[in-house]
């Protein structure tokens, strides 16, 4: 009977805490079989990027979001409907260029790293460099051609956790030769 | 619940890393590497099944026996992690259990029918791993397989082992 009122603990939290220790098997795993950091952030991004041109698909049949009109409408929801949506936060949008084709994302705490601490010898692992693959493979798929990169991580000592996003160029579309 | 869909890309995310990177090492592919691939998967599996209940079980009063152990991985763990109960569980009450899943979380978007069985293996062992792994904190040391015949529904057999 007493074992019962565990059940009222929130699932979606718990699931939360299966994708984040599944992640941090992950990374375990490619430290295992890669030799320097470098190697396992390029394969963080890759594997994210195969997600992200994937996770739009959700994303939008889901959000019901159509297409933005310009970068910071992006921002916006990239912050508060898609973070919210899949990790639960919702990121601060800062520092915007003057051009305004340049932002970060400030994440207060980031789900990933719950139950992570870097060890001294991994000082160049970009422990959530999945995110940044995500980022850039999704947006890829709506025409958009984005620079990503980690510039501050608390993991690493700064004091948050930032995402620089860069606005390269609009993706022309390439309808094969012969199709109106 | 929208972890999940993340939850599930990752998954066959590094289901497919795992094969890929055992293949560049050997090119070709054969039934040793396949189990080696299995036994990575269920590695990382183990672990974070070991975290999982570790935490799942901190405010739960202790288990009268093997039984009521088995009867919380069916209920509350599966909930948790696979998000409903196990339809079945069935024993011999010889330390063999036999939990079946009518569908299966990791399944259900690969295939309703028989396409596709050779590939289920490799979707299920890293869930093996995560059941092993909790029991393992609880006191029981356990060989875990899955077996499909028709997806998405699945049997995971959990053979205990006697010290």
């Amino acid at each position: 009977m007493s074992r019962q009122a565990n059940r009222t603990t929130d699932s979606k939290k718990m699931n939360s805490e299966l994708f984040t220790l599944t992640y941090g098997a992950l990374v375990t795993q490619l430290c295992k079989d890669y030799e320097n950091d470098e190697e396992v952030n390029k394969q963080l991004d890759k594997m994210g990027y195969n997600i992200g041109v994937r996770l739009i698909e959700d994303f939008l049949a889901r959000s019901n979001i159509g297409r933005c009109q310009d970068f910071r409408e992006t921002a916006d929801v990239i912050a508060k409907v898609a973070f919210k949506m899949y990790l639960g936060i919702t990121p601060s949008v800062t520092n915007w260029s003057p051009a305004g084709d340049e932002f970060s994302l400030i994440l207060e705490n980031n789900p990933l790293v719950d139950f992570v601490e870097l060890p001294d010898n991994h000082s160049t692992l970009i422990y959530s460099n999945l995110l940044v693959g995500v980022l850039r493979g999704a947006l890829e798929m709506v025409q958009m051609a984005v620079d990503v990169r980690f510039a501050q991580d608390t993991l690493r000592g700064d004091n948050v956790t930032e995402i620089r996003m860069k606005f390269i160029k609009r993706i022309e579309e390439n309808l094969p030769a012969g199709d109106e | 619940m929208a972890d999940e869909v993340l939850f599930e890309f990752l998954h066959m995310e590094i289901v497919s890393h795992v094969y890929k990177e055992q293949q560049s090492r050997k090119g070709e592919l054969d039934g040793k590497d396949r189990s080696a691939c299995v036994s990575i998967l269920e590695g990382m599996g183990f672990r974070v099944g070991q975290g999982l209940i570790e935490r799942l079980t901190k405010d739960s009063p202790s288990f009268k026996d093997e039984l009521d152990i088995m009867k919380f991985i069916c209920k509350d763990f599966w909930t948790k992690v696979f998000r409903r109960q196990v339809d079945n569980l069935r024993t011999n009450h010889q330390g063999t259990y036999v939990l079946q899943d009518n569908t299966f979380a990791l399944l259900t978007q690969l295939s309703t029918g028989k396409q596709y069985l050779d590939q289920a293996p490799k979707y299920l062992a890293y869930s093996c791993g995560v059941v092993r792994g909790a029991l393992s904190n609880l006191g029981l040391d356990s060989v875990v397989t899955a077996e499909v015949s028709t997806m998405p529904s699945c049997k995971f057999q959990v053979v205990i082992q006697k010290l």
